[in-house]
Protein backbone atom coordinates (compact mmCIF):
# COMPACT_ATOMS: atom_id res chain seq x y z
CA UNK A 1 0.00 0.00 0.00
CA UNK A 2 1.51 3.43 -1.13
CA UNK A 3 1.08 6.21 1.86
CA UNK A 4 0.73 9.23 0.09
CA UNK A 5 -2.74 8.14 -1.59
CA UNK A 6 -5.48 10.13 -0.68
CA UNK A 7 -8.46 8.62 1.62
CA UNK A 8 -10.81 11.53 2.61
CA UNK A 9 -14.40 10.32 4.40
CA UNK A 10 -17.03 13.15 5.29
CA UNK A 11 -20.13 13.20 6.43
CA UNK A 12 -23.28 15.77 5.90
CA UNK A 13 -25.21 14.52 8.39
CA UNK A 14 -27.92 17.15 7.94
CA UNK A 15 -27.50 17.02 3.62
CA UNK A 16 -27.64 12.72 4.58
CA UNK A 17 -24.67 12.65 2.35
CA UNK A 18 -21.84 10.73 2.33
CA UNK A 19 -18.41 12.05 0.51
CA UNK A 20 -14.92 9.44 -0.50
CA UNK A 21 -12.15 10.60 -2.32
CA UNK A 22 -9.46 7.68 -2.57
CA UNK A 23 -6.77 7.72 -4.77
CA UNK A 24 -5.29 4.51 -7.06
CA UNK A 25 -1.56 3.62 -8.01
CA UNK A 26 -3.20 2.27 -11.32
CA UNK A 27 -4.42 3.72 -14.68
CA UNK A 28 -8.12 4.70 -14.88
CA UNK A 29 -9.44 2.20 -17.38
CA UNK A 30 -8.01 -0.92 -14.79
CA UNK A 31 -9.89 0.99 -12.04
CA UNK A 32 -12.87 1.87 -14.24
CA UNK A 33 -12.79 -2.22 -14.46
CA UNK A 34 -12.35 -3.35 -10.66
CA UNK A 35 -15.52 -1.06 -10.10
CA UNK A 36 -18.08 -2.18 -13.25
CA UNK A 37 -16.87 -5.70 -13.87
CA UNK A 38 -18.56 -8.55 -11.37
CA UNK A 39 -15.66 -11.01 -11.80
CA UNK A 40 -13.62 -7.94 -10.41
CA UNK A 41 -15.45 -6.35 -8.08
CA UNK A 42 -16.24 -9.62 -6.08
CA UNK A 43 -12.82 -9.61 -5.17
CA UNK A 44 -12.80 -6.77 -3.17
CA UNK A 45 -16.54 -5.59 -3.01
CA UNK A 46 -17.04 -6.32 0.63
CA UNK A 47 -14.67 -5.74 4.03
CA UNK A 48 -12.76 -9.15 5.11
CA UNK A 49 -13.87 -11.30 6.74
CA UNK A 50 -17.01 -10.94 4.75
CA UNK A 51 -16.95 -11.44 0.94
CA UNK A 52 -19.09 -10.31 -2.25
CA UNK A 53 -21.00 -12.49 -4.62
CA UNK A 54 -22.78 -11.47 -7.50
CA UNK A 55 -25.52 -13.39 -8.98
CA UNK A 56 -25.30 -11.56 -12.05
CA UNK A 57 -24.64 -7.60 -13.56
CA UNK A 58 -25.35 -5.97 -16.77
CA UNK A 59 -23.59 -2.86 -16.59
CA UNK A 60 -26.02 -0.74 -18.62
CA UNK A 61 -28.29 1.80 -18.21
CA UNK A 62 -31.68 0.89 -16.65
CA UNK A 63 -29.53 -2.64 -15.64
CA UNK A 64 -28.90 -4.02 -12.42
CA UNK A 65 -26.30 -5.79 -10.63
CA UNK A 66 -27.95 -8.08 -8.29
CA UNK A 67 -25.47 -9.86 -4.86
CA UNK A 68 -24.77 -10.70 -1.66
CA UNK A 69 -22.57 -10.03 1.14
CA UNK A 70 -21.82 -13.55 2.77
CA UNK A 71 -20.65 -13.58 6.19
CA UNK A 72 -18.12 -15.74 7.60
CA UNK A 73 -20.78 -18.19 8.70
CA UNK A 74 -22.47 -18.20 5.63
CA UNK A 75 -25.24 -15.58 6.23
CA UNK A 76 -26.45 -13.79 3.10
CA UNK A 77 -27.49 -10.16 2.80
CA UNK A 78 -28.76 -9.33 -0.55
CA UNK A 79 -28.63 -6.34 -2.54
CA UNK A 80 -29.52 -4.78 -5.92
CA UNK A 81 -27.79 -1.99 -7.76
CA UNK A 82 -29.68 -0.24 -10.77
CA UNK A 83 -27.49 1.84 -13.35
CA UNK A 84 -29.44 5.12 -13.63
CA UNK A 85 -25.89 6.86 -15.83
CA UNK A 86 -22.69 5.63 -17.35
CA UNK A 87 -20.24 7.52 -19.04
CA UNK A 88 -17.53 5.53 -19.90
CA UNK A 89 -14.81 5.57 -17.54
CA UNK A 90 -15.33 8.85 -15.93
CA UNK A 91 -18.85 8.53 -14.08
CA UNK A 92 -21.40 6.30 -13.62
CA UNK A 93 -24.43 6.49 -11.18
CA UNK A 94 -26.24 4.06 -9.23
CA UNK A 95 -29.69 3.27 -6.85
CA UNK A 96 -28.48 1.26 -4.25
CA UNK A 97 -31.25 -0.69 -2.36
CA UNK A 98 -31.58 -4.11 0.02
CA UNK A 99 -33.49 -6.66 -1.21
CA UNK A 100 -34.38 -10.38 -0.09
CA UNK A 101 -33.26 -13.03 -1.96
CA UNK A 102 -35.75 -13.22 -4.87
CA UNK A 103 -34.55 -9.80 -5.69
CA UNK A 104 -37.58 -7.74 -4.14
CA UNK A 105 -36.03 -4.60 -3.21
CA UNK A 106 -36.95 -2.84 0.47
CA UNK A 107 -37.25 0.50 -0.42
CA UNK A 108 -35.86 3.91 -0.19
CA UNK A 109 -32.43 2.98 -1.00
CA UNK A 110 -29.32 5.30 -1.44
CA UNK A 111 -28.00 7.22 -4.51
CA UNK A 112 -24.24 6.66 -5.27
CA UNK A 113 -22.38 8.78 -7.87
CA UNK A 114 -18.89 7.53 -8.81
CA UNK A 115 -16.23 10.37 -10.93
CA UNK A 116 -13.15 8.94 -12.13
CA UNK A 117 -9.98 10.88 -13.04
CA UNK A 118 -6.06 10.20 -14.06
CA UNK A 119 -2.92 12.49 -12.63
CA UNK A 120 0.57 11.08 -13.46
CA UNK A 121 -0.80 7.63 -13.81
CA UNK A 122 -2.46 7.57 -10.00
CA UNK A 123 -6.66 7.42 -10.51
CA UNK A 124 -8.46 9.63 -8.17
CA UNK A 125 -12.42 8.11 -7.55
CA UNK A 126 -14.58 10.35 -5.38
CA UNK A 127 -17.81 8.96 -4.20
CA UNK A 128 -20.76 10.41 -3.05
CA UNK A 129 -23.36 8.61 -1.31
CA UNK A 130 -27.23 10.48 -0.21
CA UNK A 131 -29.08 7.97 2.10
CA UNK A 132 -32.36 8.93 2.53
CA UNK A 133 -32.26 7.26 6.30
CA UNK A 134 -30.06 6.66 8.82
CA UNK A 135 -31.31 3.42 9.44
CA UNK A 136 -29.99 2.06 6.24
CA UNK A 137 -26.74 3.11 7.40
CA UNK A 138 -27.58 1.16 10.55
CA UNK A 139 -27.82 -1.81 8.65
CA UNK A 140 -25.05 -1.60 6.55
CA UNK A 141 -22.82 -1.87 9.34
CA UNK A 142 -25.03 -4.35 11.42
CA UNK A 143 -23.98 -6.55 8.43
CA UNK A 144 -20.38 -6.09 9.03
CA UNK A 145 -19.88 -6.76 12.55
CA UNK A 146 -21.76 -9.61 12.78
CA UNK A 147 -18.93 -10.86 9.79
CA UNK A 148 -16.39 -9.25 12.23
CA UNK A 149 -17.69 -10.89 15.44
CA UNK A 150 -17.84 -13.80 13.75
CA UNK A 151 -14.39 -14.43 13.05
CA UNK A 152 -13.09 -13.21 16.39
CA UNK A 153 -15.21 -16.19 18.00
CA UNK A 154 -13.65 -18.45 14.99
CA UNK A 155 -10.31 -16.96 16.55
CA UNK A 156 -11.50 -17.79 20.22
CA UNK A 157 -12.05 -21.54 19.02
CA UNK A 158 -8.77 -21.77 17.81
CA UNK A 159 -6.83 -20.10 20.35
CA UNK A 160 -9.19 -22.83 22.91
CA UNK A 161 -8.21 -26.01 20.78
CA UNK A 162 -4.54 -24.92 20.23
CA UNK A 163 -4.40 -24.32 23.87
CA UNK A 164 -5.71 -27.92 24.94
CA UNK A 165 -2.53 -29.68 22.60
CA UNK B 1 -40.32 2.38 15.25
CA UNK B 2 -37.59 4.47 16.83
CA UNK B 3 -36.72 7.77 15.52
CA UNK B 4 -34.53 8.21 12.68
CA UNK B 5 -31.12 10.34 13.98
CA UNK B 6 -30.76 11.72 10.31
CA UNK B 7 -33.89 12.98 9.96
CA UNK B 8 -34.06 14.75 13.64
CA UNK B 9 -31.18 17.09 12.51
CA UNK B 10 -32.01 17.23 9.27
CA UNK B 11 -34.35 20.19 10.41
CA UNK B 12 -32.63 23.47 11.31
CA UNK B 13 -35.01 24.58 13.98
CA UNK B 14 -34.47 21.00 16.09
CA UNK B 15 -30.55 21.86 15.55
CA UNK B 16 -31.17 25.45 16.69
CA UNK B 17 -32.81 23.80 19.73
CA UNK B 18 -30.20 21.16 20.52
CA UNK B 19 -27.29 24.16 19.99
CA UNK B 20 -29.63 26.18 22.52
CA UNK B 21 -29.81 23.16 25.50
CA UNK B 22 -26.26 21.79 24.57
CA UNK B 23 -25.47 25.04 26.26
CA UNK B 24 -28.04 25.00 29.27
CA UNK B 25 -31.09 22.99 30.01
CA UNK B 26 -34.06 24.34 28.87
CA UNK B 27 -37.85 23.81 29.33
CA UNK B 28 -40.57 23.67 26.71
CA UNK B 29 -41.85 27.16 27.25
CA UNK B 30 -38.19 28.54 27.51
CA UNK B 31 -37.66 27.45 24.19
CA UNK B 32 -41.22 28.48 23.06
CA UNK B 33 -40.24 32.05 23.92
CA UNK B 34 -36.42 31.96 22.68
CA UNK B 35 -37.72 30.83 19.08
CA UNK B 36 -41.07 32.42 19.10
CA UNK B 37 -42.56 29.48 17.95
CA UNK B 38 -46.19 27.90 19.81
CA UNK B 39 -46.05 25.79 22.59
CA UNK B 40 -47.28 22.82 20.15
CA UNK B 41 -44.71 23.47 17.21
CA UNK B 42 -42.20 22.90 19.74
CA UNK B 43 -43.64 19.52 21.22
CA UNK B 44 -43.55 18.31 18.43
CA UNK B 45 -39.73 19.02 17.69
CA UNK B 46 -39.26 17.90 21.13
CA UNK B 47 -41.25 14.51 20.46
CA UNK B 48 -38.95 13.92 17.24
CA UNK B 49 -35.80 14.78 19.59
CA UNK B 50 -36.90 12.71 22.11
CA UNK B 51 -37.84 9.49 20.66
CA UNK B 52 -34.08 9.27 19.06
CA UNK B 53 -32.45 9.81 22.62
CA UNK B 54 -30.67 13.28 21.36
CA UNK B 55 -32.68 15.33 24.51
CA UNK B 56 -33.63 13.68 27.93
CA UNK B 57 -36.15 14.96 29.95
CA UNK B 58 -35.87 15.98 33.95
CA UNK B 59 -38.13 16.55 36.01
CA UNK B 60 -37.96 19.59 38.39
CA UNK B 61 -41.04 20.33 40.50
CA UNK B 62 -43.69 20.87 37.92
CA UNK B 63 -41.24 21.40 35.52
CA UNK B 64 -39.73 19.47 32.46
CA UNK B 65 -36.12 20.17 31.74
CA UNK B 66 -34.35 18.66 28.61
CA UNK B 67 -30.75 17.96 28.16
CA UNK B 68 -29.12 17.17 25.65
CA UNK B 69 -27.71 13.71 25.58
CA UNK B 70 -24.08 14.03 23.85
CA UNK B 71 -23.59 10.25 24.45
CA UNK B 72 -25.73 9.77 21.50
CA UNK B 73 -24.55 12.11 19.39
CA UNK B 74 -21.42 10.29 20.15
CA UNK B 75 -22.88 7.25 19.02
CA UNK B 76 -23.84 8.49 15.96
CA UNK B 77 -20.07 9.41 15.38
CA UNK B 78 -18.71 6.24 16.38
CA UNK B 79 -21.33 4.00 13.42
CA UNK B 80 -19.50 6.86 11.22
CA UNK B 81 -16.05 5.87 11.84
CA UNK B 82 -16.60 1.94 11.53
CA UNK B 83 -18.35 2.73 8.31
CA UNK B 84 -15.57 4.88 7.33
CA UNK B 85 -12.85 1.68 8.54
CA UNK B 86 -15.26 -0.29 6.31
CA UNK B 87 -14.42 1.81 3.44
CA UNK B 88 -10.67 1.77 3.95
CA UNK B 89 -10.58 -2.13 4.47
CA UNK B 90 -12.38 -2.35 0.96
CA UNK B 91 -10.16 -0.11 -0.79
CA UNK B 92 -6.87 -1.68 0.67
CA UNK B 93 -8.16 -5.41 -0.67
CA UNK B 94 -8.83 -3.30 -4.26
CA UNK B 95 -5.29 -1.99 -4.10
CA UNK B 96 -3.77 -5.41 -3.70
CA UNK B 97 -6.19 -6.47 -6.50
CA UNK B 98 -4.93 -3.60 -8.99
CA UNK B 99 -1.26 -4.53 -8.09
CA UNK B 100 -1.82 -8.40 -9.14
CA UNK B 101 -3.38 -7.28 -12.03
CA UNK B 102 -0.66 -5.14 -13.02
CA UNK B 103 2.02 -7.34 -12.20
CA UNK B 104 0.08 -10.21 -14.15
CA UNK B 105 -0.27 -7.93 -17.26
CA UNK B 106 3.88 -7.17 -17.17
Amino acid sequence: MNNDLLFDFNVDKTAKMVYITREFDAGQSLVWDAFTKAELLDQWGAPAPMRAKTKYMNFEVGGRRFYAMITPDGEERWSVQEFTSITPKTNFKMYNAFSDKDENRELPGSEWDHNFSEKNGITRVDITIYNESFERLERLLEGFKIGFTMTLKNLEELLATLSQK
Amino acid sequence: MKQDIFQAISDPTRRAILTLIAIQALTPNAMAEKFAMTRQAVSKHIKVLHECELIKPEHSGREIYYHLNAKKMQEFDHWLAQFRQNWQTQFNQLDQLLTTIKEQKQ
